[in-house]
């Protein structure tokens, strides 16, 4: 029997497991940092969200939904990896099963599975967790390193909870501040992640080197990381030349809290990203604009979560108005 | 020369798999039986005008063209009329064809078959026009549109370039390539020969950057020919693709839902330019093109074969010692674009490029799975439309959107199907989309 | 205190007020003046806006209800109200509706999975007209239906189901309202909306291949081969392009049978209740 087929009988060896794994790979040096500097309670933080988030997809499209089994495409070991990256090291267990429940269970399998959540489901159960258990949210183990087995918990304040701050006792209590300030890391700490933080986010460097290889790889474009990053340090840097407030300072914004991780990992998830070019860079203006506007003008001191989440939510909307140019047509 | 050249939307790069890029043209020599059919172009059949019984020589016009777009029809080979029946084309549909039992090559009278190169074009501008649609000449890259209705200009319209598409950017296929190799002075001269119909001096030989040889002998002719030149174009899918090539060439683009002559240009395929001048300077109707059989080279050996048209292809298949047995898939033309044939004696056409054979772990497509809304069809798509749009419409049967996604302008280059992780057949949608188009109208 | 309440009283009201005056205006600013007929009909439509009838929607349809003479009024027919709802719209329009035959929608091929084999293995969307375009189909029948179920996605009322055993889709007459989304939808014209005669029957030819007896034999045992012996039967029967033509004027009560049991293929269907009886619940 011969067999006939639709056009093109070629196809590209590119696939949906295969692109899930690069993001994998690229992800895999902040795996490290965060394992060289948090020791065996990052290890225990990551393998209970992968293997929570791998499980929950699991039975519920295998007994509730009776479908076909997505897990091999490894999406949802990605939201798993991602979810432990935006916890502090001391997450308790059960609330990372919780966190793992929502963001598989509610924000990507109720929607209707991969490629049709609307919310980035990591995110999702991050914010889930942040609103849900704030005090374990924003204790933030010391960054101790290569000491696997400490797991006495001494916690430090993140930079960006610092500058926060110095920002909001500036003018009461100077005194105050400056002996904060003294606590903040310098550029190199932060750039190789000896800073206090979730423990995915501390590291700006092994975020780079992922980001660098998902480049090479072609699986995302420069757009999005790039307009994000670039927005947000345009903002800071701007209002930082204005008022000379060491909290507007880009460098350190940019470096630290969950920016780049956001920027490089979050942000151009694929589903929940604009499909067209110009909307990828709508999309991502918005998002440093957010993340600006949140850090340093609301109650919290880290924005991107909140800014990305706000942004997907405008994807459709963004989608229906950045059609490509159609060849032939004219151009706008 | 000049800088390599490309179009600016889309397009991928695909592995070339050129195996039989260097092998020389090999005669196929005559089977028992070819089958003729008598629509090998777009527009209407050509009218038979032999019986069954009539013998016939090569050459010998077998059927006439149509009023309007049609083209003549010539025997390929020297022998009797069988039979005038209808067989099963490559798509499985059934087509005309004229059935002939051959002898010894005998050619119709006028027909110079020497090798020799003769470029004396003659004077007479009817004589040549007359001499191209005689030989019932179509387009050879594909799409079969009879050449002399492309070259006849309405008089509101003007040429300012022809182009000779000599870029194959399809995987597997050599044909073209292989015809610059041997005959790059006879295209020179077939370039020439429209020029001077067309009334201009400006052709240009559009040559992949993966041809180094054939971009250096046709460019080393070209010195001592005025008015053809040669542009060397980048390696990328569909470069070949006529609005592609157009806009690579001149940086013009077509207006959507318009011809290329809108905007100044002809384009026309190496193989059909050879064919010009076989028909002007030798006075040899189009009867035979070159086909690369090619594929699995586990099963086939791979090569270039000058064949007669209506050649069965399992003809074909046995003189590059194909193991019949283990095709999964056979393909008329390239693996992007080709058609996948439901028997092996289909004949090859005028249209006919390649015949490839697959293995049944390369003919198997891959599952679909979920749209993960990656969004590289669209980047990947040449063309700049949406194809992950168009599918999701037509999944929901909803046809009103489509002609807002300018569906109608796809060229079916299958770049989004290729290119999708998920594996969805968007190239599938994209035709469903416009026969929904074509049938809204 | 007092002071408070009144004031309270005062805002409230006064924001009521305001609000009462801004939604007068703008109801009677944006205000779409609206055929009283014209809402009348729309009322006893069925509201499928399935198309049916030839315009976009149910609304569409009454208002080219309301705006007919009575002279052009037979040719607006609304296929799944039938004469019940036709003439709820003359009784509005004050016109004398005509009652029509009942139809439904009949399959014209019988190239089950039995009767017409897998051939060729298609791979590629599993879409009768992506089918169409690439390739002859399954079973190399180039006329005949491809089995990917076009008709059943298009058709709105849930009358067309693909037969497990046969693979070809099966109409179920009490359901179809003769909308013409199937005929309209398949790529080889299969379908036709067919008068039901008054006897809940329907004889007609379940082939539309064009190719000769033999050709068509080979890839389907079930093909009509024009031998010509349902012409003998009956004279109205016309044989074109290798296809036979039972007419539907003929009445199938009177040759049906006969029909059927001539029919050296089993080309002929002969329906001998079309609709099931409905019963009393």
């Amino acid at each position: 029997m011969f067999k006939i087929s639709t056009t093109p009988h070629i196809n590209s060896p590119v696939t949906t497991q295969s692109l899930m794994r690069d993001v994998l790979i690229a992800l895999t040096p902040a795996i490290i940092v965060s394992l060289l500097m948090f020791g065996i309670n990052a290890l225990r933080v990551l393998l209970t969200s992968v293997a929570a988030c791998v499980m929950f997809e699991y039975l519920i499209t295998r007994y509730l939904l009776k479908a076909k089994n997505t897990t091999s495409d490894l999406s949802a070991v990605i939201t798993g990896v991602l979810l432990a990256f935006n916890l502090p090291s001391s997450m308790p267990t059960w609330m990372i099963l919780i966190g793992a429940f929502v963001a598989i269970g509610i924000a990507k399998i109720a929607f209707g599975g991969l490629g049709k959540n609307i919310f980035n489901p990591a995110l999702v159960g991050r914010v889930f967790l942040f609103i849900s258990f704030p005090v374990q949210m924003t204790q933030w183990p010391k960054p101790d390193f290569l000491s696997f087995m400490n797991t006495d918990t001494v916690t430090s304040a993140t930079t960006l909870g610092i500058l926060k701050h110095i920002d909001v006792s500036s003018s009461a209590t100077i005194k105050a501040s400056q002996v904060s300030l003294t606590e903040l890391p310098n550029y190199w700490q932060m750039f190789i992640g000896y800073t206090g933080g979730c423990i995915g986010e501390v590291s700006a460097l092994a975020l780079f080197i992922g980001l660098v290889y998902m480049l090479l790889r072609r699986v995302i474009t420069w757009h999005i990381p790039f307009y994000y990053v670039a927005t947000f340090f345009m903002l800071t840097a701007i209002t930082w030349f204005n008022t000379d407030n060491i909290h507007f300072e880009p460098i350190t914004n940019i470096l630290s809290g969950g920016l780049l991780l956001g920027a490089f990992f979050m942000a151009t998830d694929y589903v929940t990203s604009p499909m067209t070019r110009q909307g990828q860079i709508i999309f991502a203006v918005g998002c440093g604009i957010l993340t600006y506007i949140i850090r340093f003008y609301s109650a919290y001191p880290e924005g991107v979560s909140f800014a990305i989440l706000i942004m997907n939510a405008f994807v459709p909307l963004i989608d229906k108005f950045t059609p490509q140019r159609v060849y032939g047509t004219k151009r706008k | 020369m000049c800088n390599k050249k490309t179009f600016s939307l889309g397009g991928i790069h695909l592995n070339k798999h050129k195996i039989s890029a260097l092998s020389p043209i090999q005669e196929a020599g005559v089977p028992p039986l070819v089958y003729i059919p008598v629509k090998q172009h777009i527009g209407a059949p050509a009218q038979i005008i032999v019986k069954v019984g009539d013998k016939v020589k090569i050459g010998t016009l077998l059927a006439k063209a149509n009023e309007g777009i049609s083209a003549n029809v010539h025997s390929s080979v020297a022998g009797e009329i069988k039979k005038i029946e209808e067989i099963e084309a490559e798509n499985g549909y059934s087509e005309q064809v004229i059935t002939i039992q051959t002898s010894a090559d005998e050619y119709e009278e006028g027909i110079d078959n020497s090798e020799e190169i003769n470029n004396d074009i003659p004077q007479s501008l009817e004589e040549i026009k007359e001499l191209i649609k005689s030989a019932g000449i179509v387009g050879m890259g594909g799409a079969g549109f009879p050449t002399p209705i492309k070259t006849s200009i309405p008089e509101n319209k003007s040429v300012q370039y022809l182009i000779i598409n000599g870029i194959e950017c399809e995987p597997y296929l050599t044909a073209d390539g292989a015809l610059m190799l041997e005959k790059p002075e006879q295209i020179v001269i077939g370039a020439k020969i429209l020029n001077k119909v067309l009334g201009i001096q400006n052709a240009i030989i559009a040559i992949d950057e993966n041809k180094p040889q054939a971009i250096e002998k046709i460019t080393k002719i070209t010195k001592r020919y005025i008015g053809v030149n040669v542009a060397v174009c980048k390696s990328k899918y569909p470069q070949g693709g006529e609005k592609q090539l157009i806009t690579a060439i001149t940086g013009r683009e077509v207006p959507s839902g318009r011809l290329p002559i809108d905007v100044g240009c002809v384009v026309q395929n190496v193989a059909t330019v050879f064919a010009v001048y076989e028909a002007v300077m030798k006075h040899k109707p189009l009867y035979e093109r070159i086909v690369t059989v090619s594929g699995d080279t586990s099963i086939t050996t791979a090569g270039n074969y000058r064949t007669r048209i209506g050649t069965p292809a399992e003809y074909l298949l046995d003189l590059a010692q194909t193991d019949k047995s283990k095709i999964s898939k056979l393909l008329f033309g390239g693996p992007m674009m080709g058609t996948a044939a439901t028997n092996l004696h289909s004949p090859i056409n005028k249209k006919t490029g390649g015949l490839l054979v697959l293995q049944a772990q390369e003919a198997t497509k891959p599952d679909e799975s979920c749209c993960i809304r990656c969004g590289k069809c669209a980047e990947v798509c040449p063309v700049g439309l949406m194809p992950f749009a168009i599918a999701s419409n037509l999944r929901r049967n909803n046809t009103a959107p489509l002609k807002a996604l300018h569906v109608a302008d796809c060229i079916e280059c299958g770049s989004c199907a290729y290119t999708c992780p998920a594996k969805v057949p968007l190239l599938d949608y994209c035709k469903l989309g416009k026969y929904e188009v074509h049938k809204q109208k | 205190m007092s002071d408070i309440f009144w004031l309270n009283i005062l805002i409230i009201g006064g924001i009521a007020l305001c609000s009462a005056i801004l939604l007068h205006i703008t109801a009677k600013k944006f205000s779409i003046p609206t055929d009283v007929k014209e809402d009348q009909i729309d009322a006893v439509l069925p509201q499928a806006n399935c198309g049916g009838c030839g315009f976009a929607g149910c609304r569409d349809f009454a208002r080219a209800c309301a705006h007919s003479t009575p002279t052009n009024f037979s040719t607006l027919y609304c296929p799944v109200g039938k004469s019940d709802v036709m003439q709820k719209v003359s009784r509005i329009l004050g016109y004398n509706a005509q009652a029509r035959k009942e139809t439904c929608a009949v399959l014209h091929c019988n190239g089950s999975c039995q009767a017409a084999p897998q051939k060729i293995n298609y791979e590629g969307l599993k879409n009768c007209r992506v089918a169409h375009l690439t390739t002859v189909g399954e079973s190399e029948c180039p006329d005949g239906c491809l089995r990917f179920g076009d008709c059943v996605s298009v058709c709105q009322f849930g009358a067309l189901s693909i037969d497990k055993d046969t693979g070809l889709p099966v109409v179920d007459a009490n359901k179809c309202t003769s909308c013409g989304a199937c005929v309209n939808i398949c790529p080889r014209h299969l379908f036709e909306i067919r008068p039901i005669s008054e006897n809940n029957q329907q004889v007609y030819v379940a082939c539309q291949n064009k190719q000769k007896g033999a050709v068509a034999r080979k890839n389907c045992k079930n093909a009509c081969i024009a031998c010509k012996k349902c012409a003998l039967i009956c004279p109205e029967i016309t044989i074109e392009n290798n296809l036979s033509d039972i007419p539907s004027s003929i009445s199938p009560q009177e040759f049906g049978q006969k029909l059927k049991e001539t029919c050296p293929t089993g080309a002929i269907i002969y329906q001998t209740q079309v609709k099931r009886e409905k019963k009393n619940v």
